[in-house]
Formats: structure tokens, C-alpha cells, sequence
């Protein structure tokens, strides 16, 4: 009876959101259409961050790199093959691939997810600190690697001119799909895993936890929503360049969950709509007093803040109480 | 006489340089209670490692027999989680709960290895009877817990996956008298009802009360066997470990 009452809160809130996207698409301008937009590729990349490093307390800055790994793969699969020809130096097979978005930020989504499980062999033996740096120094690599690998993404121009596709209609259910599959592993004897292996990895290991195998699919998982964020920024802005995905956005991203509640999906949720919502709040002051950067120190200030004052983040490890059943406590 | 259980035989193990365990080889019988006693530094923690994969012996072995039985295998080379597997829970020093998770959460992780849902449902509930408080404190966060209803989830946690051996790492760190003596109680009873246990124990005279055998561990070797009776007789035990009473 209570899993009933559960799923139907959860289809009305799907609906809910099918109704807001539609209104929003129907009333507001596309200023701010791209703003919401924006919103919902911050909620992907804070929830799905929350895999990696809220369940399983992997503190990875990698993420950017993730998603420029999607953004990049998606933009060169569905670029017109006549304008491709005209930028790049492709293979012969590649050259002549143009498709549809859809499968295109698939594919992006499953290169990302390949790359993770490369540098998470090696990186995931290390622990704390030491996969901070790592996961940092694979940030720099990919940036690095594009920024020189010009035949094929261009170097530090980037490719622009990208068809714009993304609108709510593919943000929107991508959300939900991140949202659902973070709240299924949580909920589950596989999630718990991992949530004990952030709290005390050795008493998991003697419960017959495997954390080495554990760690490296939290990352993938993460990995694989970050690149599809990452397709889903390219053609919303329709350009993308090496320096798109930044460390600045590793922060804010890392930001998002540790403000929200390492571990609590709805936490990381709330603290990307209001983070994203704040920077572009931000913005025309910024330009107005010609003083860049106020967004930005506005958000390491609530950071500060949030440290001293609830380092456990808005929700802790939890969910609120109407989104759960008795069964998932 | 009970037939072997574990025989752990001549390890040699390294922490890094350290030469913690210099050749130390000792038996648990099916059914038993037996005491690892000794100093801080001694080597006992690491040979509950060293038995449950968390380290691995630079030689020697470990047999493992998971019921009277089955044949014996060398679990010494083989994977944590395939240990757990066979029927051996240790409950690690500092009891290692998970302290943001609920009390019913941490037992819940007990079982992780476990696929049958009603047999983890009914292992759930004996435990709940076993420790009635943590029943009660289901859904509070582990970490609220007072350290005797830790250390009693930890021992419960461990016992989720339903072990054949139970080994603890000094369970009565920390703990009142009265809450240690509850607790030696009711380690017996799950004794009584088929687990064998090997525990390590600071406080050796509620040890030697309760175990069948004990072995005292100096510097990384077995100085000392027997029954636990001996033992607390012994006058180098007693000066050494009993406070010379």
C-alpha cells in the first residue's frame, strides 16, 4: 500500500514536471528558456555527481572532463557532414556519419562512461587527497588533448556553429532518468554499498563489500550522465571549446552536492536549481558594475558558510519524509 | 574433541616494513570460543586481517573448513569478499559502523552477499531479538547510538551474514563493566547456538572467563597456549596481563 502511495507521488511530480516545461516553453522568453535549460543540465551534473562522490565519497573534480568527453562526441556525430568536411580532418567512416541526436549523446554518454573505467583502474587505488589530484591532473589531460588535437575537434577554436537541438523536451526526461537511477541505487543493497564504503571502507570490505569494483562503477555511472550533460551543453550553446568545461565548473558542480548533502539526491537537486538560478542572478549586476566574479565569490561565501554552520549539507544523507516508503526508510 | 575449523599455519606478515606477525600458527575448533590476548603492538589485530583478507601473509597458510565437513581450503591468497562468503564475519576494531546510515540500514549491509529476501528478513528479526535496542532504533542514524548499542550493532551487523565464525576485534573497547559483561553474555549464546568465535580482548580476564582456549601473542609470536583456565592461572599471564592479581 505504501509503495502505491510512493509511486503515485512520484508520477505526479513526473507530471508536474511535464506541465511545467510545457507552460515555461509556452509563456517565458528564451532568455529565460535557456536559463531553465541550464538549471536541468545542473541538476543532471549534480545528481549524477552524487553517485560518485555523495554515495561513495569519491571526491572526483574529474566531472568537467566527463562531459567534455559526451559534449565533444556528440557535436562531431551530429555535425552536417558538409560543414564537417570544410573544419576537419576526419576519418573516412566518420566524416560521412551524420545522426540524429538522440543515439549521438548516447554514444557520447558511453564514451565518457569507457574513459572513466580507464582512469578509474589506476586512479581508484588511491584514496582522499590523493584522488582529488588525480582526478584533477585527468581534467587537465583532456583539456590539453583538445586543445591539440586539431583535426579532429578543431583545438582551441572549437567547434561552433552546432546545430541547437536541446530544449526542455530532451532535458527534461534526461532529469528524470538521472534522478530515477540515482534514487533506485540508493535505495538498494548495491547503493547502501556504496554509501558504506564512504562511511568506513574497511568495515565494508569485511561485510564482503568489493570496493575496488564498487568505486570504479560509481565513477563510470557518474561518468556516463556527465556526458550526457555534456552533449546536451553543446547544443544548447551550440558552440563548445576546450575551455567550456573548466575546473570553475568542477567546483561549482562539487559545490552543488556538498551544499545539498553528500548522499541526498533531493539535497543535490535543490542546490543546483539555486546555484545555477544565483550565477545567472548574478550576471547583469556583474556586467552593470562592469566587476566580474561577484557570482562567483557570492558562491564560495555560502560554501564557507555552509561548512561552518551544516557541514552535513541541507539534507544530510536523507531524502524528505513524503518522497519515501516505510520499505526504503 | 571438536574437528578443526581454522588452522592458521606459520604466517609471516608485513605492514609495509613492519614485521608484524613473526610465524604464528593457531587452531579454532568447530563450536569453540578462543582468545587472542597480548599488548598493544602484539600482532593481534593483524592476524584478524590476515585471516579475513585484509592482509596477506608473505608465507604461510590459512585452512579453512566451512562446516565438519566440507574440504579444507586455503583462504589465505583469496579475495575479502570471497571470505565473507565462506562464512567468516569479522567485526573490525573500533566496531566500524556506518554512522550516517540507520541501525536497520547498517544491518541491511550485513547481508549484502545474501540474495534470499524472506531468509534475510528472518536473520533481520532473530537479530532484533538477540539485541531488542536495536529494534527499537531502526531507523535512528547509527551514529546516535550509545557505545554499547554500537558495539551491539556491529556484532549484529556481522552476524547478518549469517557467519560460521565470528571474529571480533576487541569488542569490549570502550564499555562499562556491566555492559561488557551483558555483552560476553550474549556472545555466548550465539556460541551456544553454532558460532564459533575468535576474539581479541585487551580486558583478558573477561577473555579467559568466557573462552574455551586462549593464545598470548608477544611481539608478532604465540608465547603461550591453552585452556583458558591455565592460562589465567599461569603467573607470567597473571603478571603480565591480569593486573597480578
Amino acid at each position: 500500500m505504501n509503495q502505491s502511495r510512493n509511486r503515485l507521488v512520484f508520477l505526479a511530480l513526473i507530471l508536474l514536471g511535464i506541465g511545467f516545461v510545457a507552460l515555461v516553453r509556452s509563456t517565458v522568453n528564451e532568455y529565460i528558456l535557456s536559463i531553465i535549460n541550464f538549471v536541468g543540465i545542473y541538476i543532471i551534473l549534480a545528481v549524477s555527481l552524487n553517485i560518485t562522490n555523495g554515495f561513495t565519497g569519491l571526491f572526483s573534480l574529474g566531472h568537467p572532463g566527463f562531459m567534455a568527453i559526451g559534449g565533444y562526441v556528440t557535436a562531431i556525430l551530429t555535425f552536417p557532414v558538409s560543414r564537417k568536411s570544410m573544419f576537419l580532418e576526419l576519418p573516412q567512416w566518420l566524416a560521412n556519419l551524420e545522426m540524429p541526436f538522440f543515439p549521438a549523446s548516447i554514444i557520447g554518454g558511453v564514451c565518457a562512461a569507457m574513459m572513466a573505467l580507464v582512469v578509474g583502474l589506476p586512479v581508484l587505488r588511491l584514496r582522499g587527497h590523493y584522488l582529488a589530484v588525480a582526478t584533477l591532473g585527468f581534467l587537465i589531460i583532456v583539456q590539453v588533448l583538445i586543445t591539440n588535437w586539431d583535426s579532429v575537434t578543431r583545438g582551441p577554436l572549437g567547434l561552433n556553429g552546432l546545430p541547437a537541438i536541446t530544449n526542455l523536451w530532451y532535458v527534461y526526461p534526461w532529469v528524470v532518468v538521472t534522478v530515477y537511477v540515482a534514487w533506485k541505487i540508493k535505495f538498494s543493497s548495491y547503493g547502501r554499498s556504496m554509501l558504506s564504503i564512504r562511511e568506513d571502507d574497511m568495515a565494508a570490505q569485511c561485510l564482503g563489500v568489493n570496493l575496488f569494483r564498487t568505486r570504479v562503477a560509481a565513477l563510470v555511472i557518474g561518468a556516463f550522465f556527465a556526458g550526457i550533460a555534456g552533449g546536451l551543453w553543446a547544443h544548447l550553446v551550440t558552440a563548445i571549446t576546450p575551455t567550456s568545461f573548466s575546473l570553475i565548473l568542477a567546483f561549482y558542480i562539487v559545490v552543488m552536492v556538498v551544499v545539498g548533502g553528500a548522499g541526498s539526491i533531493s539535497g543535490a537537486f535543490i542546490a543546483a536549481i539555486i546555484f545555477s538560478v544565483l550565477t545567472e542572478i548574478f550576471r547583469p549586476l556583474e556586467e552593470n558594475l562592469d566587476v566580474y566574479g561577484i557570482g562567483e565569490i557570492f558562491t564560495a561565501a555560502i560554501l564557507i558558510l555552509i561548512l561552518i554552520y551544516r557541514p552535513q549539507g541541507l539534507f544530510g544523507s536523507r531524502e524528505p519524509g513524503f518522497l519515501l516508503t516505510r520499505d526504503t526508510q | 574433541m571438536e574437528s578443526n575449523m581454522l588452522k592458521v599455519d606459520d604466517i609471516h606478515v608485513y605492514r609495509g616494513e613492519t614485521y608484524v606477525l613473526q610465524g604464528v600458527s593457531l587452531n579454532v575448533g568447530q563450536g569453540e570460543i578462543v582468545a587472542l590476548i597480548g599488548a598493544n603492538g602484539a600482532g593481534k589485530s593483524s592476524m584478524l586481517r590476515t585471516i579475513s583478507g585484509l592482509l596477506r601473509p608473505k608465507s604461510g597458510g590459512i585452512l579453512y573448513r566451512h562446516h565438519q565437513h566440507a574440504e579444507e581450503i586455503d583462504i589465505s591468497r583469496i579475495p575479502a569478499e570471497q571470505i565473507v562468503a565462506l562464512g567468516i564475519s569479522h567485526c573490525p576494531e573500533g566496531r566500524g559502523i556506518f554512522s550516517q546510515l540507520s541501525v536497520k540500514e547498517n544491518l541491511l549491509i550485513g547481508a549484502y552477499l545474501r540474495k534470499d529476501k524472506n531468509e534475510i528478513r528472518q536473520n533481520y528479526q532473530r537479530i532484533c531479538k538477540i539485541f531488542p535496542i536495536l529494534d527499537e532504533r531502526a531507523n535512528q542514524t547509527a551514529g546516535s547510538l550509545s557505545g554499547g548499542e554500537q558495539e551491539m550493532l556491529a556484532v549484529g551487523r556481522a552476524l547478518m551474514s549469517r557467519p560460521k565464525l565470528l571474529i571480533l576485534d576487541e569488542p569490549s573497547l570502550g564499555l562499562g563493566p556491566i555492559i561488557v559483561e551483558n555483552l560476553f553474555k550474549v556472545l555466548q549464546n550465539i556460541n551456544a547456538q553454532g558460532v564459533t568465535i575468535l576474539l581479541v580482548e585487551q580486558n583478558a580476564v573477561m577473555a579467559l572467563d568466557y573462552a574455551n582456549r586462549a593464545y598470548v601473542l608477544e611481539n608478532g609470536r604465540v608465547t603461550l597456549s591453552g585452556p583458558s583456565n591455565e592460562l589465567a592461572r599461569d603467573q607470567k599471564v597473571r603478571d603480565a596481563y591480569l593486573g597480578g592479581v
